[in-house]
Protein backbone atom coordinates (compact mmCIF):
# COMPACT_ATOMS: atom_id res chain seq x y z
CA UNK A 1 0.00 0.00 0.00
CA UNK A 2 1.30 3.62 -0.85
CA UNK A 3 0.01 5.54 1.88
CA UNK A 4 0.33 9.33 1.67
CA UNK A 5 2.22 9.62 4.79
CA UNK A 6 -0.31 12.28 6.62
CA UNK A 7 -4.25 11.05 5.81
CA UNK A 8 -6.86 13.98 5.91
CA UNK A 9 -8.82 11.73 8.63
CA UNK A 10 -7.10 8.42 10.77
CA UNK A 11 -9.58 6.39 12.94
CA UNK A 12 -7.78 4.10 15.08
CA UNK A 13 -9.66 1.61 17.47
CA UNK A 14 -12.57 3.77 17.40
CA UNK A 15 -15.02 2.20 19.59
CA UNK A 16 -18.31 3.64 20.72
CA UNK A 17 -21.38 2.48 22.54
CA UNK A 18 -24.42 3.37 23.32
CA UNK A 19 -25.68 1.94 26.62
CA UNK A 20 -25.19 -1.70 26.11
CA UNK A 21 -25.19 -1.75 22.38
CA UNK A 22 -21.85 -1.63 20.50
CA UNK A 23 -22.05 0.70 17.65
CA UNK A 24 -18.60 1.04 16.55
CA UNK A 25 -16.18 -1.44 17.68
CA UNK A 26 -12.16 -1.40 16.97
CA UNK A 27 -12.70 0.36 13.58
CA UNK A 28 -9.53 1.79 12.18
CA UNK A 29 -9.39 3.65 8.43
CA UNK A 30 -7.56 6.28 7.07
CA UNK A 31 -8.58 8.84 4.33
CA UNK A 32 -6.13 10.20 2.18
CA UNK A 33 -5.94 14.27 1.45
CA UNK A 34 -8.23 14.31 -1.87
CA UNK A 35 -9.48 11.23 -1.62
CA UNK A 36 -13.49 9.93 -1.75
CA UNK A 37 -14.60 6.64 0.73
CA UNK A 38 -17.34 5.64 0.85
CA UNK A 39 -18.59 3.80 4.25
CA UNK A 40 -21.27 1.27 3.06
CA UNK A 41 -22.99 -0.84 4.97
CA UNK A 42 -26.86 -2.11 6.32
CA UNK A 43 -28.80 -0.26 8.09
CA UNK A 44 -27.43 0.11 11.90
CA UNK A 45 -23.85 -1.00 10.83
CA UNK A 46 -22.31 1.79 12.72
CA UNK A 47 -21.98 4.54 9.55
CA UNK A 48 -23.20 7.38 11.33
CA UNK A 49 -21.71 6.82 14.42
CA UNK A 50 -18.30 6.61 12.47
CA UNK A 51 -18.98 9.84 10.49
CA UNK A 52 -20.33 11.17 13.58
CA UNK A 53 -17.33 10.61 15.77
CA UNK A 54 -15.50 12.55 12.89
CA UNK A 55 -17.80 15.53 13.67
CA UNK A 56 -16.94 15.96 17.16
CA UNK A 57 -20.77 14.99 17.67
CA UNK A 58 -19.82 12.09 19.68
CA UNK A 59 -17.08 11.39 22.14
CA UNK A 60 -15.46 7.79 21.10
CA UNK A 61 -15.52 5.32 24.27
CA UNK A 62 -12.46 4.23 23.17
CA UNK A 63 -9.79 4.53 20.42
CA UNK A 64 -8.78 8.09 18.37
CA UNK A 65 -9.78 10.26 15.54
CA UNK A 66 -8.01 12.57 13.95
CA UNK A 67 -9.22 14.92 11.23
CA UNK A 68 -6.78 17.17 9.19
CA UNK A 69 -4.76 16.17 12.24
CA UNK A 70 -6.85 17.60 14.97
CA UNK A 71 -9.12 16.32 17.58
CA UNK A 72 -12.49 16.65 16.54
CA UNK A 73 -13.80 17.59 20.20
CA UNK A 74 -10.74 19.01 21.48
CA UNK A 75 -10.31 21.21 18.50
CA UNK A 76 -13.62 21.81 17.29
CA UNK A 77 -14.01 25.29 17.14
CA UNK A 78 -10.54 25.23 14.35
CA UNK A 79 -11.76 22.31 13.05
CA UNK A 80 -15.76 23.45 12.19
CA UNK A 81 -14.22 26.49 9.95
CA UNK A 82 -12.43 23.83 7.61
CA UNK A 83 -15.24 21.04 7.49
CA UNK A 84 -18.20 20.68 6.36
CA UNK A 85 -21.32 18.70 6.71
CA UNK A 86 -24.15 17.04 5.71
CA UNK A 87 -26.18 15.34 8.29
CA UNK A 88 -29.21 12.71 7.41
CA UNK A 89 -31.77 14.71 9.42
CA UNK A 90 -31.27 17.84 7.41
CA UNK A 91 -30.91 20.23 10.08
CA UNK A 92 -32.28 23.02 7.94
CA UNK A 93 -35.49 25.84 9.60
CA UNK A 94 -38.71 24.83 7.95
CA UNK A 95 -39.68 28.09 7.39
CA UNK A 96 -35.94 29.42 6.08
CA UNK A 97 -35.14 30.21 2.50
CA UNK A 98 -32.48 29.33 0.53
CA UNK A 99 -30.91 32.37 -0.20
CA UNK A 100 -30.96 33.65 3.51
CA UNK A 101 -29.62 30.05 4.32
CA UNK A 102 -27.14 30.39 2.91
CA UNK A 103 -25.75 34.24 3.43
CA UNK A 104 -26.30 32.90 7.57
CA UNK A 105 -23.39 30.11 7.39
CA UNK A 106 -21.44 32.09 4.90
CA UNK A 107 -20.96 34.80 7.45
CA UNK A 108 -19.66 32.08 9.90
CA UNK A 109 -16.53 31.74 7.34
CA UNK A 110 -14.01 34.72 6.61
CA UNK A 111 -13.56 33.37 2.57
CA UNK A 112 -16.80 32.14 1.88
CA UNK A 113 -18.01 30.98 -1.67
CA UNK A 114 -19.94 33.89 -3.29
CA UNK A 115 -24.21 32.58 -2.53
CA UNK A 116 -25.69 33.75 -6.13
CA UNK A 117 -23.17 31.48 -8.19
CA UNK A 118 -23.67 28.36 -5.11
CA UNK A 119 -26.96 28.81 -5.30
CA UNK A 120 -27.04 28.74 -9.25
CA UNK A 121 -24.18 25.64 -9.70
CA UNK A 122 -27.13 23.71 -7.53
CA UNK A 123 -29.77 24.55 -9.36
CA UNK A 124 -31.97 26.28 -6.71
CA UNK A 125 -32.28 30.12 -8.20
CA UNK A 126 -35.79 29.82 -8.79
CA UNK A 127 -36.43 28.77 -5.16
CA UNK A 128 -34.26 31.34 -3.74
CA UNK A 129 -36.64 32.50 -2.10
CA UNK A 130 -39.38 29.61 -1.30
CA UNK A 131 -39.48 28.06 2.72
CA UNK A 132 -37.33 25.11 3.11
CA UNK A 133 -40.42 22.82 3.46
CA UNK A 134 -42.00 24.29 0.53
CA UNK A 135 -39.01 22.80 -1.60
CA UNK A 136 -38.54 19.05 -2.79
CA UNK A 137 -36.61 16.60 -1.36
CA UNK A 138 -34.00 16.89 -4.14
CA UNK A 139 -34.15 20.44 -3.69
CA UNK A 140 -33.66 19.86 0.12
CA UNK A 141 -30.71 18.12 -0.27
CA UNK A 142 -29.29 20.65 -2.59
CA UNK A 143 -29.41 22.77 -0.11
CA UNK A 144 -27.77 20.39 2.66
CA UNK A 145 -24.80 20.19 0.50
CA UNK A 146 -24.73 23.84 -0.63
CA UNK A 147 -24.89 24.49 2.99
CA UNK A 148 -21.66 22.31 3.35
CA UNK A 149 -20.26 23.16 0.88
CA UNK A 150 -20.12 27.17 1.97
CA UNK A 151 -17.16 27.19 3.83
CA UNK A 152 -15.03 26.22 1.09
CA UNK A 153 -14.18 22.98 3.45
CA UNK A 154 -11.18 20.57 3.27
CA UNK A 155 -12.71 18.10 4.38
CA UNK A 156 -16.42 16.87 3.15
CA UNK A 157 -18.50 14.81 5.63
CA UNK A 158 -22.02 13.95 3.90
CA UNK A 159 -24.54 11.12 5.48
CA UNK A 160 -26.80 9.55 2.50
CA UNK A 161 -26.29 12.53 0.34
CA UNK A 162 -28.91 11.21 -1.72
CA UNK A 163 -31.23 9.28 0.44
CA UNK A 164 -34.96 9.83 -0.49
CA UNK A 165 -34.22 11.57 -4.13
CA UNK A 166 -35.51 10.25 -7.59
CA UNK A 167 -32.79 8.99 -10.15
CA UNK A 168 -32.66 12.73 -11.89
CA UNK A 169 -31.93 14.37 -8.39
CA UNK A 170 -29.57 12.01 -7.39
CA UNK A 171 -27.44 12.01 -10.62
CA UNK A 172 -27.65 15.39 -10.17
CA UNK A 173 -25.80 15.74 -6.83
CA UNK A 174 -23.71 12.76 -7.84
CA UNK A 175 -22.24 15.68 -10.62
CA UNK A 176 -21.72 18.08 -7.94
CA UNK A 177 -19.69 15.38 -5.30
CA UNK A 178 -17.46 14.36 -8.41
CA UNK A 179 -17.17 17.81 -9.35
CA UNK A 180 -16.09 18.71 -5.55
CA UNK A 181 -14.02 15.59 -5.76
CA UNK A 182 -12.04 16.74 -8.93
CA UNK A 183 -11.48 19.88 -6.68
CA UNK A 184 -9.88 18.05 -4.27
CA UNK A 185 -11.66 17.89 -1.43
CA UNK A 186 -11.64 15.15 0.51
CA UNK A 187 -15.07 13.51 1.05
CA UNK A 188 -16.55 10.71 3.46
CA UNK A 189 -19.88 9.81 2.19
CA UNK A 190 -22.08 6.87 3.73
CA UNK A 191 -25.03 5.27 1.92
CA UNK A 192 -26.45 1.67 1.31
CA UNK A 193 -26.82 2.82 -2.63
CA UNK A 194 -24.25 0.32 -4.16
CA UNK A 195 -24.24 1.86 -7.62
CA UNK A 196 -23.82 5.51 -5.43
CA UNK A 197 -20.66 4.00 -3.67
CA UNK A 198 -18.88 2.37 -6.94
CA UNK A 199 -19.48 5.89 -9.05
CA UNK A 200 -18.43 8.28 -6.44
CA UNK A 201 -16.12 6.40 -4.80
CA UNK A 202 -11.91 6.03 -4.22
CA UNK A 203 -11.89 3.61 -2.36
CA UNK A 204 -14.99 1.76 -0.31
CA UNK A 205 -14.66 0.81 3.64
CA UNK A 206 -17.73 -2.00 3.94
CA UNK A 207 -18.64 -1.73 7.61
CA UNK A 208 -21.10 -4.50 9.32
CA UNK A 209 -22.10 -4.93 13.05
CA UNK A 210 -19.69 -1.36 13.58
CA UNK A 211 -16.47 -3.50 12.07
CA UNK A 212 -14.62 -2.88 9.41
CA UNK A 213 -15.33 -6.27 6.96
CA UNK A 214 -13.93 -4.92 3.54
CA UNK A 215 -12.17 -2.41 2.28
CA UNK A 216 -10.70 -1.27 -0.95
CA UNK A 217 -11.02 0.26 -4.77
CA UNK A 218 -14.27 -0.94 -6.41
CA UNK A 219 -11.98 -2.96 -8.70
CA UNK A 220 -10.37 -4.89 -5.45
CA UNK A 221 -13.62 -5.44 -4.18
CA UNK A 222 -14.81 -7.18 -7.38
CA UNK A 223 -11.65 -8.86 -8.89
CA UNK A 224 -11.76 -11.93 -7.05
CA UNK A 225 -9.83 -15.03 -8.96
CA UNK A 226 -12.57 -16.78 -8.36
CA UNK A 227 -13.59 -19.70 -10.20
CA UNK A 228 -16.76 -18.39 -11.55
CA UNK A 229 -18.44 -17.13 -15.25
CA UNK A 230 -21.53 -15.98 -15.20
CA UNK A 231 -23.80 -14.92 -18.32
CA UNK A 232 -27.30 -14.56 -18.61
CA UNK A 233 -29.24 -15.74 -22.12
CA UNK A 234 -32.70 -17.37 -23.12
CA UNK A 235 -34.08 -19.48 -19.89
CA UNK A 236 -34.03 -23.55 -20.57
CA UNK A 237 -30.68 -23.67 -22.77
CA UNK A 238 -29.16 -27.38 -22.89
CA UNK A 239 -26.90 -27.09 -20.31
CA UNK A 240 -26.02 -30.55 -20.20
CA UNK A 241 -24.93 -30.20 -23.77
CA UNK A 242 -23.05 -26.97 -22.70
CA UNK A 243 -21.46 -28.98 -20.64
CA UNK A 244 -20.15 -31.52 -22.62
CA UNK A 245 -19.16 -28.93 -25.51
CA UNK A 246 -17.21 -26.78 -22.55
CA UNK A 247 -15.90 -29.27 -20.39
CA UNK A 248 -16.50 -27.50 -17.61
CA UNK A 249 -19.57 -27.83 -15.26
CA UNK A 250 -22.84 -25.32 -16.03
CA UNK A 251 -25.49 -24.73 -14.12
CA UNK A 252 -28.67 -22.57 -14.58
CA UNK A 253 -28.52 -21.09 -11.11
CA UNK A 254 -31.71 -18.63 -11.72
CA UNK A 255 -33.96 -19.18 -14.72
CA UNK A 256 -31.84 -17.23 -17.80
CA UNK A 257 -28.96 -17.26 -15.42
CA UNK A 258 -26.16 -19.65 -15.91
CA UNK A 259 -22.84 -20.47 -14.04
CA UNK A 260 -19.72 -22.00 -15.05
CA UNK A 261 -17.41 -23.48 -12.55
CA UNK A 262 -14.74 -22.45 -14.60
CA UNK A 263 -11.92 -19.62 -14.10
CA UNK A 264 -11.87 -16.56 -16.73
CA UNK A 265 -10.12 -18.33 -19.50
CA UNK A 266 -10.54 -16.51 -23.27
CA UNK A 267 -10.36 -19.38 -24.94
CA UNK A 268 -13.54 -20.96 -22.58
CA UNK A 269 -15.58 -17.20 -23.15
CA UNK A 270 -14.61 -17.70 -27.33
CA UNK A 271 -16.11 -21.08 -27.16
CA UNK A 272 -19.16 -20.23 -25.46
CA UNK A 273 -19.93 -17.42 -27.56
CA UNK A 274 -19.26 -19.60 -30.63
CA UNK A 275 -21.88 -21.92 -28.92
CA UNK A 276 -24.31 -20.02 -28.75
CA UNK A 277 -23.76 -18.51 -31.97
CA UNK A 278 -24.59 -22.09 -33.46
CA UNK A 279 -27.35 -22.27 -31.70
CA UNK A 280 -28.89 -18.89 -32.69
CA UNK A 281 -29.01 -17.96 -29.10
CA UNK A 282 -28.19 -14.48 -27.44
CA UNK A 283 -25.98 -13.89 -25.04
CA UNK A 284 -27.34 -11.40 -22.23
CA UNK A 285 -24.87 -10.43 -19.74
CA UNK A 286 -21.55 -12.03 -19.10
CA UNK A 287 -19.43 -11.65 -15.91
CA UNK A 288 -15.75 -13.30 -15.90
CA UNK A 289 -13.85 -13.51 -12.80
CA UNK A 290 -15.52 -10.79 -11.34
CA UNK A 291 -18.19 -10.08 -8.61
CA UNK A 292 -20.79 -7.41 -8.72
CA UNK A 293 -20.91 -5.30 -5.85
CA UNK A 294 -24.01 -6.79 -4.81
CA UNK A 295 -22.52 -10.15 -4.21
CA UNK A 296 -19.31 -8.83 -2.04
CA UNK A 297 -22.07 -6.54 0.16
CA UNK A 298 -24.26 -9.35 0.53
CA UNK A 299 -21.71 -11.94 1.55
CA UNK A 300 -19.94 -9.46 3.91
CA UNK A 301 -22.78 -7.86 5.45
CA UNK A 302 -25.92 -9.21 7.54
CA UNK A 303 -28.91 -7.75 6.99
CA UNK A 304 -30.87 -8.18 10.67
CA UNK A 305 -32.39 -12.03 10.31
CA UNK A 306 -29.64 -13.29 8.04
CA UNK A 307 -26.55 -15.46 9.12
CA UNK A 308 -23.15 -13.78 9.44
CA UNK A 309 -20.91 -15.29 6.61
CA UNK A 310 -17.39 -15.37 7.21
CA UNK A 311 -15.53 -12.43 5.58
CA UNK A 312 -12.69 -14.26 4.24
CA UNK A 313 -14.10 -16.20 2.10
CA UNK A 314 -14.90 -13.23 0.05
CA UNK A 315 -11.46 -11.45 0.08
CA UNK A 316 -9.29 -14.77 0.17
CA UNK A 317 -6.94 -14.77 -3.35
CA UNK A 318 -7.71 -11.09 -3.71
CA UNK A 319 -5.84 -8.47 -2.48
CA UNK A 320 -8.74 -6.83 -0.29
CA UNK A 321 -7.71 -5.83 2.99
CA UNK A 322 -9.92 -7.64 5.34
CA UNK A 323 -10.23 -6.55 9.19
CA UNK A 324 -9.46 -9.41 11.89
CA UNK B 1 -16.81 38.83 -7.76
CA UNK B 2 -19.27 38.69 -10.44
CA UNK B 3 -22.23 36.03 -10.25
CA UNK B 4 -21.70 33.58 -13.28
CA UNK B 5 -18.06 32.82 -11.80
CA UNK B 6 -18.33 29.22 -11.07
CA UNK B 7 -17.20 28.59 -7.22
CA UNK B 8 -14.52 26.34 -6.84
CA UNK B 9 -14.28 25.44 -2.84
CA UNK B 10 -10.86 23.96 -3.42
CA UNK B 11 -7.83 27.12 -3.58
CA UNK B 12 -5.09 24.47 -3.63
CA UNK B 13 -6.53 22.32 -6.91
CA UNK B 14 -7.43 22.64 -10.41
CA UNK B 15 -6.07 24.82 -12.96
CA UNK B 16 -9.45 27.53 -12.29
CA UNK B 17 -7.91 28.23 -8.92
CA UNK B 18 -3.97 28.78 -10.22
CA UNK B 19 -4.07 32.48 -11.32
CA UNK B 20 -6.38 33.24 -8.28
CA UNK B 21 -5.15 34.86 -5.73
CA UNK B 22 -3.59 32.96 -2.43
CA UNK B 23 -6.69 31.92 -0.65
CA UNK B 24 -7.07 33.20 3.12
CA UNK B 25 -5.71 31.23 5.46
CA UNK B 26 -7.04 32.56 8.53
CA UNK B 27 -9.77 30.87 9.26
CA UNK B 28 -10.80 32.11 12.46
CA UNK B 29 -14.57 32.81 13.04
CA UNK B 30 -15.78 36.47 12.06
CA UNK B 31 -17.83 36.95 15.02
CA UNK B 32 -19.12 40.27 14.77
CA UNK B 33 -20.61 39.07 11.08
CA UNK B 34 -21.92 36.01 12.84
CA UNK B 35 -23.18 37.00 15.65
CA UNK B 36 -25.56 39.61 13.47
CA UNK B 37 -26.14 36.67 11.01
CA UNK B 38 -27.23 34.25 13.16
CA UNK B 39 -28.99 36.96 15.60
CA UNK B 40 -31.34 38.66 12.41
CA UNK B 41 -31.59 35.33 11.01
CA UNK B 42 -33.18 34.51 14.86
CA UNK B 43 -35.24 37.67 14.53
CA UNK B 44 -37.09 36.81 11.31
CA UNK B 45 -38.13 33.27 12.58
CA UNK B 46 -39.38 34.85 15.38
CA UNK B 47 -42.13 37.20 13.69
CA UNK B 48 -41.95 35.07 10.39
CA UNK B 49 -44.88 32.39 11.44
CA UNK B 50 -48.19 33.81 12.38
CA UNK B 51 -49.08 31.98 15.73
CA UNK B 52 -45.61 33.06 17.37
CA UNK B 53 -46.84 37.01 16.48
CA UNK B 54 -50.59 36.40 17.80
CA UNK B 55 -48.47 35.50 21.09
CA UNK B 56 -45.92 37.99 21.15
CA UNK B 57 -48.22 40.82 19.87
CA UNK B 58 -51.73 40.13 19.57
CA UNK B 59 -52.25 38.77 22.69
CA UNK B 60 -50.06 41.98 24.86
CA UNK B 61 -52.00 44.96 22.56
CA UNK B 62 -55.22 42.68 22.51
CA UNK B 63 -55.69 42.84 26.26
CA UNK B 64 -53.92 46.71 26.64
CA UNK B 65 -56.34 47.86 24.48
CA UNK B 66 -59.94 45.69 24.94
CA UNK B 67 -59.54 46.45 28.66
CA UNK B 68 -58.53 50.07 28.70
CA UNK B 69 -61.74 50.51 26.54
CA UNK B 70 -64.17 48.08 28.43
CA UNK B 71 -63.35 48.54 32.00
CA UNK B 72 -64.90 45.11 32.95
CA UNK B 73 -62.21 43.48 34.88
CA UNK B 74 -61.47 44.63 38.60
CA UNK B 75 -58.64 46.78 37.91
CA UNK B 76 -58.73 49.06 40.94
CA UNK B 77 -59.85 52.78 41.58
CA UNK B 78 -57.94 54.35 38.89
CA UNK B 79 -57.92 54.18 35.05
CA UNK B 80 -57.74 50.57 33.84
CA UNK B 81 -54.66 51.52 31.50
CA UNK B 82 -52.86 52.49 34.31
CA UNK B 83 -53.16 49.42 36.00
CA UNK B 84 -52.68 47.17 32.79
CA UNK B 85 -49.56 48.58 30.96
CA UNK B 86 -47.08 47.32 33.41
CA UNK B 87 -48.97 43.82 33.40
CA UNK B 88 -49.27 43.82 29.89
CA UNK B 89 -45.53 44.05 29.68
CA UNK B 90 -45.45 41.31 31.78
CA UNK B 91 -47.29 39.12 29.35
CA UNK B 92 -45.48 40.79 26.37
CA UNK B 93 -42.25 39.30 27.89
CA UNK B 94 -43.91 36.30 29.17
CA UNK B 95 -45.31 35.19 25.73
CA UNK B 96 -42.08 35.68 23.95
CA UNK B 97 -39.61 33.91 26.38
CA UNK B 98 -41.70 31.43 27.29
CA UNK B 99 -43.88 30.22 24.32
CA UNK B 100 -42.43 31.72 21.11
CA UNK B 101 -38.33 31.18 21.75
CA UNK B 102 -39.47 28.27 23.73
CA UNK B 103 -41.36 26.83 20.76
CA UNK B 104 -39.27 27.74 18.21
CA UNK B 105 -36.31 26.34 19.98
CA UNK B 106 -38.03 23.16 20.43
CA UNK B 107 -38.96 23.00 16.69
CA UNK B 108 -35.32 23.72 15.86
CA UNK B 109 -33.86 21.21 18.05
CA UNK B 110 -37.04 18.66 16.44
CA UNK B 111 -35.98 19.45 13.08
CA UNK B 112 -31.93 19.32 13.72
CA UNK B 113 -31.32 23.26 13.58
CA UNK B 114 -29.75 23.21 16.63
CA UNK B 115 -27.53 20.24 15.63
CA UNK B 116 -26.44 21.43 12.28
CA UNK B 117 -25.50 24.75 13.76
CA UNK B 118 -23.00 22.67 15.94
CA UNK B 119 -21.41 21.76 12.73
CA UNK B 120 -20.57 25.24 12.20
CA UNK B 121 -17.78 27.31 13.23
CA UNK B 122 -20.47 29.24 15.47
CA UNK B 123 -19.86 28.14 19.33
CA UNK B 124 -22.70 27.79 21.55
CA UNK B 125 -22.05 30.67 23.38
CA UNK B 126 -22.28 32.71 19.68
CA UNK B 127 -25.67 30.97 18.73
CA UNK B 128 -27.45 31.62 22.58
CA UNK B 129 -25.87 35.30 22.44
CA UNK B 130 -27.40 35.94 18.80
CA UNK B 131 -31.07 34.24 20.35
CA UNK B 132 -30.59 36.89 23.22
CA UNK B 133 -30.20 39.37 20.88
CA UNK B 134 -32.97 39.14 18.99
CA UNK B 135 -35.30 38.34 21.89
CA UNK B 136 -34.08 41.90 23.30
CA UNK B 137 -34.72 43.28 19.66
CA UNK B 138 -38.60 41.95 19.78
CA UNK B 139 -38.86 42.73 22.97
CA UNK B 140 -37.86 46.28 22.45
CA UNK B 141 -40.43 46.72 19.47
CA UNK B 142 -43.30 44.97 22.02
CA UNK B 143 -42.43 47.47 24.58
CA UNK B 144 -42.69 50.39 22.49
CA UNK B 145 -45.98 49.43 21.20
CA UNK B 146 -47.25 48.75 24.33
CA UNK B 147 -46.07 52.05 25.95
CA UNK B 148 -46.44 54.02 22.38
CA UNK B 149 -50.24 52.73 22.18
CA UNK B 150 -50.83 53.21 25.88
CA UNK B 151 -49.73 57.01 25.96
CA UNK B 152 -50.62 57.59 22.47
CA UNK B 153 -54.13 56.38 22.16
CA UNK B 154 -55.13 55.42 26.31
CA UNK B 155 -53.69 58.64 27.96
CA UNK B 156 -50.93 56.65 30.13
CA UNK B 157 -48.33 57.86 31.66
CA UNK B 158 -45.65 56.47 34.29
CA UNK B 159 -44.82 58.41 37.45
CA UNK B 160 -41.54 56.79 37.92
CA UNK B 161 -39.31 53.91 36.91
CA UNK B 162 -37.26 55.59 34.03
CA UNK B 163 -34.55 53.35 34.95
CA UNK B 164 -35.64 50.56 36.84
CA UNK B 165 -38.70 49.49 34.37
CA UNK B 166 -35.82 48.67 31.87
CA UNK B 167 -33.72 46.74 34.11
CA UNK B 168 -36.35 44.55 35.27
CA UNK B 169 -37.99 43.90 31.53
CA UNK B 170 -34.49 42.80 30.82
CA UNK B 171 -34.20 40.22 33.91
CA UNK B 172 -38.02 38.69 32.88
CA UNK B 173 -36.77 38.41 29.86
CA UNK B 174 -33.78 36.69 30.69
CA UNK B 175 -36.07 34.89 33.32
CA UNK B 176 -38.81 34.11 31.02
CA UNK B 177 -36.67 32.90 27.80
CA UNK B 178 -34.61 30.56 29.76
CA UNK B 179 -37.54 29.00 31.19
CA UNK B 180 -38.74 28.67 27.61
CA UNK B 181 -35.42 27.44 26.68
CA UNK B 182 -35.81 25.20 29.60
CA UNK B 183 -38.65 23.07 28.42
CA UNK B 184 -37.24 23.13 24.27
CA UNK B 185 -33.90 21.49 25.21
CA UNK B 186 -35.94 18.95 27.65
CA UNK B 187 -39.19 18.09 25.94
CA UNK B 188 -40.04 16.70 22.76
CA UNK B 189 -41.04 19.98 20.60
CA UNK B 190 -44.36 18.78 20.64
CA UNK B 191 -44.93 18.87 24.32
CA UNK B 192 -43.09 21.91 24.39
CA UNK B 193 -45.92 23.94 22.19
CA UNK B 194 -48.56 22.25 24.28
CA UNK B 195 -47.08 22.57 27.91
CA UNK B 196 -45.96 26.26 27.09
CA UNK B 197 -48.81 27.57 26.19
CA UNK B 198 -50.91 25.95 28.83
CA UNK B 199 -48.91 27.41 31.32
CA UNK B 200 -48.78 30.12 29.42
CA UNK B 201 -52.49 30.85 29.84
CA UNK B 202 -52.84 29.64 33.76
CA UNK B 203 -49.96 32.41 34.51
CA UNK B 204 -52.40 34.72 32.78
CA UNK B 205 -55.45 33.84 35.44
CA UNK B 206 -53.59 33.32 38.73
CA UNK B 207 -51.20 36.21 38.11
CA UNK B 208 -52.71 39.70 38.37
CA UNK B 209 -51.62 41.20 35.35
CA UNK B 210 -55.06 41.98 34.07
CA UNK B 211 -56.90 42.09 36.89
CA UNK B 212 -56.08 43.02 40.86
CA UNK B 213 -54.76 39.59 42.56
CA UNK B 214 -57.36 40.22 45.30
CA UNK B 215 -59.91 39.50 43.39
CA UNK B 216 -58.95 35.67 43.54
CA UNK B 217 -59.11 33.59 46.17
CA UNK B 218 -56.19 34.39 48.81
CA UNK B 219 -54.34 30.90 48.25
CA UNK B 220 -54.38 31.04 44.70
CA UNK B 221 -53.51 34.86 44.44
CA UNK B 222 -50.26 33.95 46.78
CA UNK B 223 -49.22 31.32 44.68
CA UNK B 224 -49.96 33.76 41.56
CA UNK B 225 -47.57 36.52 43.21
CA UNK B 226 -44.81 33.56 43.98
CA UNK B 227 -44.96 32.74 40.26
CA UNK B 228 -42.60 34.60 37.73
CA UNK B 229 -45.63 35.99 35.63
CA UNK B 230 -47.15 37.93 39.19
CA UNK B 231 -43.98 38.87 40.50
CA UNK B 232 -42.39 40.43 37.37
CA UNK B 233 -45.77 42.35 36.89
CA UNK B 234 -46.30 43.81 40.55
CA UNK B 235 -42.20 44.79 40.07
CA UNK B 236 -43.16 46.87 37.15
CA UNK B 237 -46.48 48.19 38.66
CA UNK B 238 -44.30 49.22 41.97
CA UNK B 239 -41.50 50.38 39.30
CA UNK B 240 -43.91 52.58 36.90
CA UNK B 241 -46.17 53.57 39.64
CA UNK B 242 -43.03 55.39 41.09
CA UNK B 243 -42.81 53.29 44.55
CA UNK B 244 -39.92 52.18 43.51
CA UNK B 245 -38.41 48.71 43.66
CA UNK B 246 -39.98 46.37 44.52
CA UNK B 247 -37.64 43.72 46.40
CA UNK B 248 -39.29 40.29 46.66
CA UNK B 249 -41.18 40.38 43.79
CA UNK B 250 -37.71 41.20 41.55
CA UNK B 251 -36.47 38.67 43.67
CA UNK B 252 -38.79 35.98 42.85
CA UNK B 253 -38.22 36.66 39.39
CA UNK B 254 -34.80 36.57 39.71
CA UNK B 255 -34.99 33.58 41.34
CA UNK B 256 -37.20 31.93 38.73
CA UNK B 257 -34.86 32.87 36.39
CA UNK B 258 -31.22 31.52 38.15
CA UNK B 259 -33.43 28.32 38.49
CA UNK B 260 -34.17 28.22 35.01
CA UNK B 261 -31.02 28.72 33.38
CA UNK B 262 -28.97 26.69 36.24
CA UNK B 263 -31.56 23.30 35.60
CA UNK B 264 -31.14 24.89 31.46
CA UNK B 265 -27.28 24.60 31.31
CA UNK B 266 -27.79 20.92 32.80
CA UNK B 267 -30.53 19.09 30.81
CA UNK B 268 -30.88 20.97 27.35
CA UNK B 269 -29.92 18.60 24.70
CA UNK B 270 -29.37 19.85 21.16
CA UNK B 271 -29.73 17.23 19.08
CA UNK B 272 -33.45 15.92 18.27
Amino acid sequence: MSEPVDPAIAIRGLTKRYGGTVAVEHLDLDVAAGETLALLGPNGAGKTTTVECCEGYRAPDGGTVRVLGLDPRRDAAALRARVGLMLQEGGVYPIAKPRELLRLFAAFYRDPLPVDALLDRVGLTAVARTRYRDLSGGQQQRLSLALALIGRPEVLFLDEPTAGLDPAARRLTWELIGELHADGATIVLTTHLLDEAEELADRLAIIDQGQLVALGTPDELTHGDRREIEFTARPGLDVTALTVALGVSVRERAPGRYHLDATNDPALVAALAAWLADRDERLGELRAGKRSLEDVFLRLTTEAGTDPRDPREVAAGSDVEVAP
Amino acid sequence: MSAAETPRPHPSAGPATETDAPRVTDRRLPWGRAIRAQAWMELKLLVRSAESLIITLGIPLGILVFFSAVDVLPTGTGPAVDFLVPGVLAISIAGTGLVAVGIQTAFERKYGALKRLGGTPLPRSGFLLSKGLAVAALLAGQTVLVVGTASVFLGWAPSGGWLLAPLLVVIGAVTFTALGLLMAGALRAEATLALSNAVFLGLLVISGVTFRADALPDGLAAIGQGLPLGALGTALRAALDGDGLAIVATLIVAGWGVGAVALASRTFRWEP
